[in-house]
Formats: structure tokens, C-alpha cells, sequence
């Protein structure tokens, strides 16, 4: 064996390699392989659990799927508020990859300008809306167009057919179809629905790429009726409107009830604004203020005053009241009537509206029986609509009431209500002594109201402001052809800090057909400007053409022949109270 | 018929004569696994599959080339191949192509090349051939021309910057004095001096290779930055399980999580869809591949032929070692692809011209066995 080594020729040298080197390199190298061999087994046998875990906590999410939100339609099934499928198209700037042409093919198919696109694009940063909301064929045109970057995604926008006629009643929904404002907000769980959730596999840039299982289905939020009959509330709107711009008011606000269910048939406010596009509205604007907004009722309120003193046997409709001589001091404070009357009877209190005599009524009663009435007829108390952010308005306790108190208050003053609740205590007067509980949503069938006076007080009053619409009441004006109508006018000057300003909330409260009321609509004129402000001129008129239309869209049988109407002659002296 | 038969059979004989099957064997074990998996990292896209494939062609074509050529004539273009290497890399150096920050590229117009792995050869090339032609026990003054012959490429290809390369290429030039024979003293030397060289290197080092070594110390100090790479690494593996998760099925790869995975990270890929079971199947065909180069190497007739053969098979070696344990978090991240898996042609075809010479030291191995 030797041999051969030491006799090879130079050029085929045996090599010359120092021995234990060769075993020793291929030792280590097996020792090496070994290592692996024992990681890939710690990590992929050993470890493996939490790996795995670790692996799918980074592939496997759980999404939330918004559930559609139930639409808000009016008595008959019109809808007020709609969610539609749309989608958002967004992108990371970032990771935008696109020719210039295909940005010109996307803001295309997004009907945007390029300019517009590469501003959007040029925000940079994580995450933009390219522009939201489009329609589902917009965004799968876009998404045809595979831009590496562009993104959307499911969404739901909720639209109003009603715009600024219905917004302060329907409200608007926020971010992810959420209820913001209105009954929107007040019935978020009925219309909501539940949002399910899917378990879906997302690659390393979130994106989708399947969708593994449905976790638990979205619950389909249900369909809300309201009280609200488009009709009306398209009529009382826009008189509404129309009456505030007449009269330069600061705001303005109608109430209409079905006296029979209780139900709010339209209520409107102006100004109002459009929940399609809320873009620079300002608060003011949203505010629902016939519900959320007091104000000092005025002689509107005389009625319950009279209707307490009746119940309580103290006076008749036929009693004489001495208002001479339009004035009643009581301490340091002095009553003041617009006109001079002298001897009235109860019937001409209210006709014309006297506070001197509404306040001599008052002082004739107990404190607490006063307040019992008013009390019972809801003021001081919530209306109960469910709305958000009634108000209850102020009626403060009988034990605190000193008398001139008790004497402002017959007329109106030191108390607060707001249109809703005022209308709702008419309700009284409109049926025989019941006050019907209000409701902003579709009620089925008439509802039994909660007997509040008398059936013959009620009577007796509904007759008295019959006499307020006839000549020699202060408000013809609110007469209705080929309807018999009652009501009352208010004409309030607001408080600003503590101290009365000549600046008058014009107010009318009625109901009719007279002989079996159907609808009591309240009007409210807020600061009215141009030149006039008595409720028998601003807010009667107004009253005049909304119950006239609404008795006639609704088919109510006239109780009075079609000439009934009576104005005195023009420039005639309207008598009013303040 | 028999005619053709016979022609067949002989050409046939010319193709395999030369041809080693159990390295041959072992090689397109690895490959097959390479392509397969090279699919699935490559989302199904065959285009990258088909490239490689070409690549594969050409590389078994120089492969059958340079093994049918005697390791006498390789040796003689051993200082051409070593001087042409160095020139190159000086013209990457001036021109080459900035790829992902790094000059290391050649544009040919037709195809594009990277220097540094023809230096893989021809270094240990070179390094044996000056071993060869001096015969003798390494003495101190071819110590130092050794280094010198190393230090050159491994400096340009390290300010490419290509680190893992270099480092590579500097231990295939090691690999070399080591079975050329280098005194144990010296290399305790060196390892006392690299040590001791440590503290100063590190300041020298780019942010990113300082942030990798210290990531590789605590991979959670920034998972979602310079971690991520090992982190996502070890998740795919170790979400394989034993068994994987199967072909086309790796969640990690396929969402995008696991990144550089049909190149540096394919063992991950791999890893994650085949299991244990398959990342120790392909230690066995590593070692299996490296084992018969080893044998090859212990035969060889010539110090020429020993000293490349060995230094090609530690090459091999540390390729598939130093890329494995990255991906599975035994090293810090190094850019070194997985040798015969991981897409790339120049690399794939640099690899079956290391086999080509192994088959040629083994055709003209000792006829009588030690």
C-alpha cells in the first residue's frame, strides 16, 4: 500500500494532507446539521403551538358586517329615511402604483377630476378616502381597473327623501349608520339592528383574500313607523315657513295631533335643514324646537285657568268678572289689560282675552287646586314622546307660588311649555275632559286619554273659545270655511335675563270640527318683525290655512255652512292682550 | 433497430461517463424540491418556475462540460479564471447595476451577471493551484500571498455591499488553507485576532448589518422593523408543524407575511408547507449530496484536485448551513440563498460548475484505495 504513494511522478503527487483533518471537518459538519436538525424540531414540534397561534393571530381577523338599518317611513309607508348600499373607494398613497394614464382612467370611473384624484393621492400618510360615497357599479369600475393601492370597501349611507321637511322629526344618522340626532337617534336598537361578524384570512397589507366563515349573522334592523302623515307635514311646513318669513320671525314651529289616538300628525319647525347634505349647518338649525325649546305660553293658557275655577265649582260661565279698570295691583306689582272692559263674564274672559279677569279667577281658587290642573293637563312634565332632549318646562311646586305668581300665571306667565306639550293639553278641551298621551309613532286604533276635568267644564270651555274665532274675540282670523273652529290666541313678551323685553312669542292653540274635534295644531311665531305680533294677527292665520286644508285632505264632514266665516271690517280694532 | 440502439447507448455512455449519479442524484432531488417549492412561493406563477429551469439547463450543460475536462487542464485556467474574476468585480465596482441598494450586478444587455459568483470558483480555484505548484507544507510567506488572494475579492464584494457574500467567499479562501494544511497555530492566531478585531469592526459596520446582529441577540426588541424578517421566518416554520401544512398551503407565505421567500427565505416556504418531515428529509439529501463530495474529496488524486474538492464541499456546506439556520434563527440575517432552491441563475449555475469539478476530481480519482 505504501508503495504506490512514494513512487507517483510529481505531477500526480499523493497530497501531503496532515491526517485527523479531513474526520475532524466532517464531524463538525454533521454536528452542525445535527443543530438544525434539532431547531427545525424545537420549532416545528416544540414550539410549534405557539407558533401556529402567532401565524393565524396574523392572518385570521374577525370583521365586523354592518347590519342594514331598518328605514323610517310616515303612517302609509312612505319612506323617510333609506339605507342604500354604497361603497367608499380608499387607498394608501403610499403604496399607490399607477401609471398617469390609469389615474386618469380612475378618476374617470370615479367622476373626478385628475387634479382632484392626485390631490387626494398627494395627502400621503396610511389611509385616504378617494371619495365616499359612490355607487357599487362606480366602485367596481374603479376596481376593475386593478391600481395597486386602491382600495373599498361596504358601507351604507342613509338617505332622506323628506330633506329639510322632516329632518328635525327623523333626525340623521352619524358615522357607520349610527342614529346621531331625532328619533334616528331615540330608536338606534330598533332600527339598528346587530352588526354580525365574519372570520376572514387578510394578507400582510390587511387586504381580504377570503372569506373563511360567517361568526354571527347581522341581525336586519327593522322598519319604524311614525305618526307622521307626509301630507300634513308637508302643508303644516310650509305654511310654517312661509308664515315666519312674513312676519321676519326668528323662528317658528306648528304642532298638529290626531285628537282621537294622540298621535303627532305633523310637526314642523323653521328654519330647518337638510340631512342629505349637513355641511356647515349650524346647531341652531337642528334644533327641534317644538319639543326641546320653552317658551312663557302666554293667555294660551287662561283656558286651564278658567277650566280649573269651573271644575271647582267657584265660578260659572255666565259669572261676572269686574275687570274695571284694566288694571289690578297686587303688593307692588300692577295687572294690566290691553283694553279697558269693565264687567265681563267668564265666556268674555277668554273671548277677550283679559288678564285682569283670568287673574281674578285665579286668586279665587287655592293655590294647589290651580296647580292640580295644570299639573294633570301635563305641564311641568315631560311629554313623553320618547324624543331626545324634551323638556319637561317649568311649573313650580303650588307651595312656593306667591299671589301675584298665581295671578301672571292665569295668563301665562312664570311658566314655561313647550309647543308639543301645549298642544297636548288642548286635548282636554277637544274631547270631553281627557288628555291624550302624545306619540310620535304610528298608534293603531284610538287610544282612552286620562280624564283630567269635567265633561261639562271641557264643554263649557270649548264653547268659550269658539267665541275667541268670532267677531268680538280676538281671533277671526282663525276661522275655516265650512268648520267650526275653538281656540285661543297668546301673545307673550320673552323674558331676556329676568326682565321682559318687547320682543313677543305670537302663539295660537286650536282644534276643530268644533262639534267632534279631529286635530288640535298649536302654532307658535317666535319674535315676529314685521310689525305685527298678536297671536289674533301672526300666528291665527296661520292656524286658519293648515286646520282648513288638513280637514279638507283628510275628508272631515263641515259642521258649518261654507259662508260661516265673519271678519270684521277691515282697520277694526283687534282686541288683544299681551 | 439495434443499430440505433447501439447509437443510443453510446451516446448515452458519453453523457454519463464522467457524470457522478449519486451527486447527480442527490442534486436534482434538491432541485426538484427547489422548483416545487419555488411555485408555491412564487404564487403559482410558472413564469419564475420555467426561468429557473432554464437556468438549470445551462448549468447541467457547463456541469457535463467542465467534468469531462481533467483537473490538470482546470488547474491551468485556475489565474485566467482568478484574474478575470478580480477585473470584474473592479467593473462592477465602476458600472455595475444598483440593485436594492447594492452594485453587484453586471448588465450585459442580454443577461445580467454577478461577479461574485464566479469568484466562488475561481478562488478556491486559484488558492489550490498556488498549493499545488509549490508542493510543500504551507510556509508563513504563502500564508500571507494566500491572504493577500483572498482579502482582494472579498474587500470589493464586501463594499458592493454584499456582506454574506464576502464572508462566504472569505471562508471558501480559509477552507482551502485549512486542508492545504495551515499550522494550528496560525489559526488559533487568527481566530484569537478576529475575536479580539470584533470591537473594532463593529463601528465599521452599516446601521442595518449592526441592527441585524443585534435583532438576531433579541428578535422581539423590534418585530414589526428589523425583526420582522426572523420573526416571520420562524412563525412559518413553526406553524408547519410535523406534518406542514401541504403544498400551496402555507398561510404565512401565501398572505404576503413571510417576506424574500423565493429567494433567501424559500426554506421557510418550504418549512412551513412540508413540516418537519420535509425540513429533515432535506437534511438527509444535504447531507447525503455533501457526504459523497466528501468522499470524492478524501479520494482525490492530486493536491489540486483535494483542495478544491474539499474547499467546494465546505462551500456547499456553509450555504446551505449558515441560509438554514437564519431562516430558522440560528444566525443573524445574512443574505445567503439556500444552495440548488433558492431562485436565482447565476448562483444555481456557480453550484453545478462546483459539482461539474467534483465529478471531474472523482472521474480521475486514486485508481487504488488508501
Amino acid at each position: 500500500m505504501k508503495s504506490p504513494r512514494t513512487t507517483h511522478s510529481a505531477a500526480n503527487a499523493t497530497p501531503k494532507l496532515p491526517r485527523l483533518r479531513a474526520p475532524l471537518v466532517f464531524g463538525g459538519l454533521l454536528i452542525l446539521l445535527l443543530g438544525l436538525l434539532g431547531r427545525s424540531l424545537y420549532l416545528q414540534r416544540i414550539d410549534n403551538d405557539f407558533l401556529q397561534e402567532q401565524g393565524s393571530s396574523r392572518y385570521s381577523r374577525e370583521i365586523d358586517v354592518p347590519a342594514h338599518r331598518g328605514r323610517i317611513v310616515d303612517r302609509f309607508g312612505d319612506p323617510l329615511a333609506i339605507s342604500t348600499p354604497v361603497k367608499a373607494v380608499w387607498a394608501w398613497p403610499d403604496q399607490v402604483v399607477a401609471t398617469p394614464d390609469q389615474l386618469r382612467a380612475l378618476a374617470a370611473a370615479l367622476e373626478m377630476t385628475p387634479a382632484a384624484l392626485n390631490q387626494k393621492l398627494a395627502q400621503g400618510g396610511d389611509f385616504v378616502y378617494v371619495k365616499k360615497p359612490v355607487a357599487p357599479e362606480v366602485a367596481d369600475r374603479a376596481a376593475a381597473l386593478k391600481i395597486k393601492g386602491v382600495h373599498d370597501e361596504n358601507e351604507y349611507w342613509r338617505y332622506y327623501p323628506g330633506g329639510e321637511v322632516m329632518s328635525h322629526v327623523v333626525g340623521f344618522t352619524g358615522d357607520h349608520d349610527v342614529g346621531q340626532e331625532g328619533l334616528e337617534l331615540a330608536q338606534q336598537s330598533w332600527l339598528g339592528g346587530k352588526r354580525g361578524s365574519r372570520r376572514v384570512i387578510i394578507n400582510r397589507r390587511g387586504e381580504i383574500v377570503e372569506d373563511v366563515k360567517s361568526i354571527r349573522a347581522p341581525q336586519e334592523g327593522r322598519d319604524l313607523a311614525l305618526s307622521i302623515d307626509s301630507r300634513l307635514q308637508y302643508l303644516a311646513f310650509r305654511e310654517i315657513k312661509a308664515a315666519v318669513d312674513a312676519n321676519k320671525a326668528h323662528a317658528g314651529a306648528v304642532v298638529m295631533l290626531d285628537v282621537k289616538t294622540g298621535e303627532v300628525l305633523a310637526l314642523a319647525n323653521w328654519p330647518s335643514y337638510n340631512p342629505n347634505n349637513r355641511v356647515r349647518v349650524t346647531r341652531d338649525k337642528m334644533r327641534n324646537r317644538a319639543l326641546i325649546d320653552t317658551f312663557e305660553p302666554g293667555s294660551t293658557l287662561k283656558p286651564f285657568t278658567i277650566a280649573a275655577a269651573l271644575d271647582a265649582g267657584k265660578v260659572r260661565p255666565g259669572s261676572i268678572i269686574d275687570t274695571a279698570p284694566g288694571t289690578l295691583t297686587i303688593g307692588r306689582a300692577t295687572i294690566h289689560d290691553a283694553h279697558r272692559e269693565g264687567a265681563l263674564t267668564v265666556e268674555q274672559v277668554i273671548q277677550k282675552s283679559s288678564n285682569v279677569g283670568a287673574a281674578k279667577i285665579a286668586l279665587s281658587l287655592p293655590a294647589e287646586t290651580m296647580w292640580q290642573t295644570l299639573s294633570a293637563t301635563g305641564f311641568g312634565a315631560t311629554p313623553m314622546t320618547g324624543f331626545p332632549g324634551e323638556v319637561s318646562g317649568r311649573l313650580r311646586p303650588a307651595k312656593s307660588w306667591r299671589p301675584i305668581e298665581q295671578a301672571t300665571m292665569a295668563f301665562g306667565h312664570g311658566i314655561s311649555v313647550n309647543l308639543v306639550q301645549l298642544a297636548r293639553a288642548y286635548t282636554v278641551f277637544a274631547t270631553d275632559g281627557e288628555l291624550k298621551p302624545v306619540s310620535l309613532l304610528k298608534v293603531d286604533g284610538a287610544i282612552a286619554g286620562r280624564p283630567v276635568i269635567s265633561a261639562d267644564t271641557a264643554r263649557a270651555v270649548r264653547r268659550m273659545l269658539e267665541m275667541v274665532v268670532l267677531p268680538g274675540g280676538t281671533a277671526p282670523k282663525a276661522q275655516v270655511a265650512g268648520y267650526r273652529v275653538a281656540g285661543k290666541t297668546g301673545t307673550a313678551h320673552k323674558l331676556e335675563g329676568r326682565v321682559y323685553v318687547d320682543k313677543y312669542v305670537s302663539s295660537f292653540v286650536g282644534f276643530a270640527p268644533a262639534s267632534n274635534p279631529r286635530l288640535v295644531i298649536a302654532i307658535m311665531i317666535d319674535e315676529p318683525a314685521g310689525g305685527q305680533y298678536y297671536g289674533g294677527t301672526v300666528a291665527a292665520p296661520v292656524f286658519s290655512s293648515i286646520m282648513g286644508a288638513a280637514l279638507r285632505l283628510l275628508g272631515v264632514p263641515p259642521d258649518a255652512p261654507i259662508d260661516n266665516v265673519v271678519l270684521p271690517p277691515d282697520g277694526a280694532d283687534v282686541r288683544e292682550e299681551t | 433497430m439495434g443499430k440505433f440502439f447501439a447509437l443510443m447507448a453510446t451516446i448515452w455512455e458519453v453523457l454519463v461517463r464522467r457524470v457522478d449519479s449519486y451527486l447527480m442524484a442527490a442534486a436534482l432531488a434538491i432541485v426538484g424540491i427547489g422548483l416545487i417549492t419555488l411555485f408555491s412561493a412564487s404564487d403559482q406563477n410558472i413564469s419564475r418556475v420555467t426561468s429557473q429551469v432554464m437556468s438549470l439547463g445551462f448549468a447541467l450543460l457547463l456541469m457535463w462540460i467542465i467534468a469531462n475536462i481533467q483537473p490538470r487542464q482546470l488547474a491551468r485556467a485556475a489565474l485566467p479564471l482568478y484574474i478575470l474574476g478580480v477585473l470584474l468585480l473592479i467593473a462592477v465596482a465602476l458600472g455595475g447595476t444598483v440593485v436594492n441598494g447594492s452594485r453587484r450586478w453586471l448588465n450585459f444587455g442580454f443577461a445580467r451577471f454577478q461577479p461574485s459568483e464566479l469568484m466562488k470558483i475561481a478562488l478556491p480555484l486559484m488558492l489550490a493551484w498556488y498549493f499545488q505548484k509549490h508542493e510543500t507544507r504551507v510556509r508563513f510567506r504563502d500564508f500571507i500571498l494566500a491572504v493577500v488572494l483572498i482579502a482582494l475579492p472579498v474587500w470589493l464584494i464586501k463594499r458592493e455591499p454584499d456582506l454574506g457574500t464576502a464572508l462566504m467567499i472569505g471562508a471558501s479562501g480559509f477552507y482551502v488553507l485549512y486542508l492545504a494544511g495551515l499550522s494550528w497555530k496560525i489559526m488559533l492566531g487568527l481566530l484569537v485576532a478576529a475575536a479580539a478585531a470584533a470591537p473594532l469592526v463593529w463601528p465599521h459596520l452599516h446601521d442595518y448589518q449592526q441592527e441585524r446582529i443585534l435583532t438576531f441577540l433579541d428578535p422581539a426588541r423590534d418585530p414589526l422593523g428589523t425583526g420582522y424578517h426572523s420573526t416571520q421566518a420562524s412563525i412559518a416554520l413553526g406553524s408547519g408543524g410535523v406534518i406542514g401544512k401541504g403544498w400551496l398551503n402555507g398561510t404565512q407565505t401565501h398572505l404576503d407575511f413571510l417576506p424574500e421567500r423565493h429567494t433567501d427565505f424559500i426554506f421557510a416556504v418550504f418549512g412551513e408547507e412540508f413540516g418537519l418531515i420535509g425540513s429533515a428529509l432535506l437534511l438527509v439529501l444535504y447531507l447525503l449530496l455533501i457526504g459523497r463530495a466528501f468522499v470524492i474529496t478524501i479520494n482525490a488524486s492530486t493536491l489540486f484536485a483535494r483542495l478544491t474538492a474539499g474547499a467546494i464541499t465546505l462551500m456547499f456546506f456553509s450555504y446551505a448551513f449558515v441560509n438554514m439556520a437564519m431562516v430558522s434563527g440560528l444566525l443573524p440575517i445574512v443574505g445567503v440563498p439556500l444552495p440548488l432552491i433558492s431562485f436565482g441563475g447565476t448562483a444555481l449555475v456557480s453550484l453545478f460548475i462546483g459539482l461539474g469539478i467534483l465529478m471531474s476530481v472523482q472521474a480521475n480519482r486514486k485508481l487504488v484505495k488508501t
